[in-house]
């Protein structure tokens, strides 16, 4: 299963090297489908149209929040940092696969036996955890795993039911799987898929792809929060899962373009395509920089609702993904 | 110029939504430049042709006025919300809105402990609407409301909303009517989506690609009582930056506007803005870079439903954008 392929490669931002591969190796396959890699490492899949139609991209980015080994104890232990938004609370005791090889491991913090009262009452800071690989001492573990060496979350991606799957790095490998469901199509318009890198450490890539493309417009599909669930009132809920692809109205990097918007609603509206609002303006998407390169490019976002991003395990919906790839691909016939 | 500025300030364009003030200033430029059209990002970019080998100069104020953005409806009717650029929970308590159709929102808040408590998720707007049903056929998720607030002259003073930043385009207005002749190809531009992050000039400068760049904006002031410390004050001329949070002006730059400023005998002050950014953030580091400057309104409760600035200040700003305009450069 594509998804499950997707989910599970290693591709921790500047360390994309796995992802990329496998998404070259499935955008290959596609039909007319020519490929470039560019200087930081984005995939650009160029797909000529049938037509005289705009130059359309679509983009979604390839990278995974993850772990950076930053130091080994004497012990054979290892020291990390964060690379992307990663809740610490989220981390103790889950296994994780380190570096190209993937090493198993998982992280260890002081047990609840050995805790003073008031440090059960307070989360783990980064330096009471660690990352632990077996190794007997420092020779050892500095032999398996140099410093720099980035680590994922060890989950396979899993049903859950006909409809709900759960698996790491939903955000954004669901935005790969729908660009790659589209590329077996043909279109009149001009299509180009971007796979970007560095999306989860500032956005950093799809300036540099927007640039070298240059599109008339674009569109950007990502895995986006959740938050349907108790504790949360209602008007905070951002999306829901089960309800359709959610279209951005606004986040911390991007005001999508009007005309897009609306005619995406049209498109959903005309196919019978669920959809619904992203209804939180919190976060920050490669569309802020699309949006602003050379002269201006008109863009907007869509986004599959996941829960429990960035975290080792998180929930989506089929359907939901199915519907994306529906309006995506209605859309585009619209060019 | 006082029409302009009211007709400008009771305007609808918050970030994002400018179409209505681009179509005025449209309507009011056209006739003093050769050129006027709008960009992908709403960007209005007006031109006044030069000789030649002119340089290119680039002036921008921006159209777009902070204001809340609609994230839910409930099946009351009531309407959450979020932000749009710098606004202050506490500054909304009582406060009317205005979206594009015209209707009038009002905010209120869910029950609070301590007043300090008070944040948008705590808050709602209130459109009088007894049903979802009833609200929804007015407000879509997404749609955006501003201040709802009047314009009033009191002696030199205007107090309006938004005077951030149109009392700007209202400068530039005024300095392409007073330029007669300029040894220089101008570039009047509007830019859009200023106060997410300074969005739309940065599209504007790679396009205008320009020679130089000067920023239109309002800046804070020192001069009431208790303020925090700032050599700015309402009333004493223009205010030339010398350094906000995105831009440290080019000296070039700096020098050219306060020599203009002494020859010409135009009141002026430096303006140091400890927090706060403007265009000139995205202008100058456009393609290879661009020395940048601005010429800042001094102005009192920037991001109120009343802000204040001194209509003298404002002509002073005039008259030095039109006497950098009309002399060679050094």
């Amino acid at each position: 299963m594509l998804l499950a392929r997707l989910s599970e490669a290693a591709g921790v931002s500047g360390q994309e090297t796995e992802i990329r591969d496998l998404i070259k190796k499935e955008a290959a396959s596609r039909p007319g489908v020519e490929l470039k890699t560019d200087a930081l490492g984005n995939v650009l899949a160029y797909k000529q149209g049938k037509g005289h139609g705009p130059k359309v991209m679509l983009t979604a980015h390839m990278d995974e929040v993850g772990l950076m080994v930053v130091g080994v104890e004497d012990s054979g232990l290892l020291r990390f940092k964060p690379v992307g938004g990663i809740d610490r609370r989220v981390l103790v005791a889950k296994q994780v696969l380190v570096g190209p090889d993937k090493i198993p491991g998982v992280i260890g913090s002081k047990p609840i036996h050995l805790q003073k009262r008031d440090e059960r009452n307070t989360p783990f800071q980064w330096q009471e955890l660690y990352i632990d690989i077996g190794a007997k001492d420092k020779k050892e573990a500095e032999k398996l795993v140099p410093l720099g060496t980035t680590t994922i979350f060890a989950t396979t991606l899993q049903k859950l039911s006909d409809e709900i799957t759960i698996g790491k790095a939903l955000d954004d490998r669901v935005g790969c799987y729908v660009l790659l469901e589209l590329l077996a199509n043909d279109y009149d318009c001009d299509l180009v898929c971007a796979f970007t890198v560095q999306e989860e450490v500032g956005l950093r890539g799809a300036g540099v792809a927007a640039y070298a493309v240059t599109p008339d417009l674009a569109l950007n599909i990502e895995g986006t929060t959740a938050s349907d669930v108790p504790d949360v009132p209602e008007h905070g809920y951002a999306t829901s899962v089960g309800k359709g692809p959610a279209l951005t109205i606004m986040d911390r990097t991007s005001i999508p373009a009007r005309p897009l918007v609306e005619k995406l609603q049209e498109v959903a509206e005309k196919e019978n395509i669920p959809i619904q609002f992203r209804r939180a303006t919190t976060g920050g998407t490669d569309a802020g920089k699309i949006q602003l390169t050379k002269g201006g490019i008109p863009v907007a976002g869509i986004s599959v609702p996941c829960r429990y991003i960035h975290s080792p395990a998180s929930v989506a919906s089929l359907s939901d993904i199915q519907a994306t790839i529906s309006l995506v691909k209605a859309f585009l016939r619209t060019l | 110029m006082q029409d302009v500025i009211k007709q400008l300030v009771e305007l609808y364009g918050p970030t994002g939504r400018e179409d209505e003030v681009a179509e005025y200033i449209t309507e009011v430029m056209r006739p003093l430049v050769d050129q006027v059209y709008a960009d992908t990002m709403g960007n209005l970019i007006a031109i006044k042709r030069g000789p030649a080998d002119a340089k290119k100069i680039m002036l921008a104020a921006h159209m777009d006025e902070i204001g809340v953005i609609i994230t839910d409806i409930d099946e009351h009717g009531f309407l959450r919300f979020s932000n749009v650029g710098g606004v202050s929970a506490f500054t909304l308590i009582g406060q009317r809105v205005r979206f594009a159709d015209g209707t009038i929102g009002v905010f209120g808040q869910e029950k609070l402990d301590e007043i300090k408590d008070l944040k948008y998720s705590k808050m709602f707007i209130d459109i009088g609407a007894t049903s979802r049903e009833e609200a929804e056929a007015r407000i879509n998720i997404g749609d955006v409301a501003v201040y709802h607030r009047e314009y009033t002259l009191q002696g030199q003073r205007v107090i309006a909303k938004s005077l951030d930043d149109r009392i700007g385009c209202a400068v530039l207005i005024e300095t392409a009517r007073r330029l007669k002749e300029s040894p220089h190809e101008v570039y009047f531009v509007f830019t859009t989506q200023e106060e997410v992050g300074l969005r739309g000039a940065r599209t504007a400068a790679y396009s205008v690609d320009p020679d130089y760049g000067i920023a239109v904006d309002v800046t804070d002031t020192g001069d009431t009582p208790e303020a925090h410390r700032m050599a700015v004050s309402l009333g004493k001329g223009a205010a030339i930056k010398v350094k906000d949070s995105s831009v440290i002006t080019h000296p070039a730059v700096k020098d050219l506007l306060v020599n203009t400023a002494k020859a010409q005998g135009i009141a002026y002050q430096m303006e140091v803005l400890e927090r706060g950014g403007t265009d000139a953030g995205s202008i100058h580091l456009s393609r290879s870079g661009v020395p940048t400057g601005a010429v800042s309104i001094p102005a009192r409760y920037i991001h109120s439903p009343s802000e204040m600035v001194d209509l003298g200040d404002v002509d002073d700003c005039v008259k030095l954008l039109v006497a950098v305009l009309e002399a060679p450069l050094i």
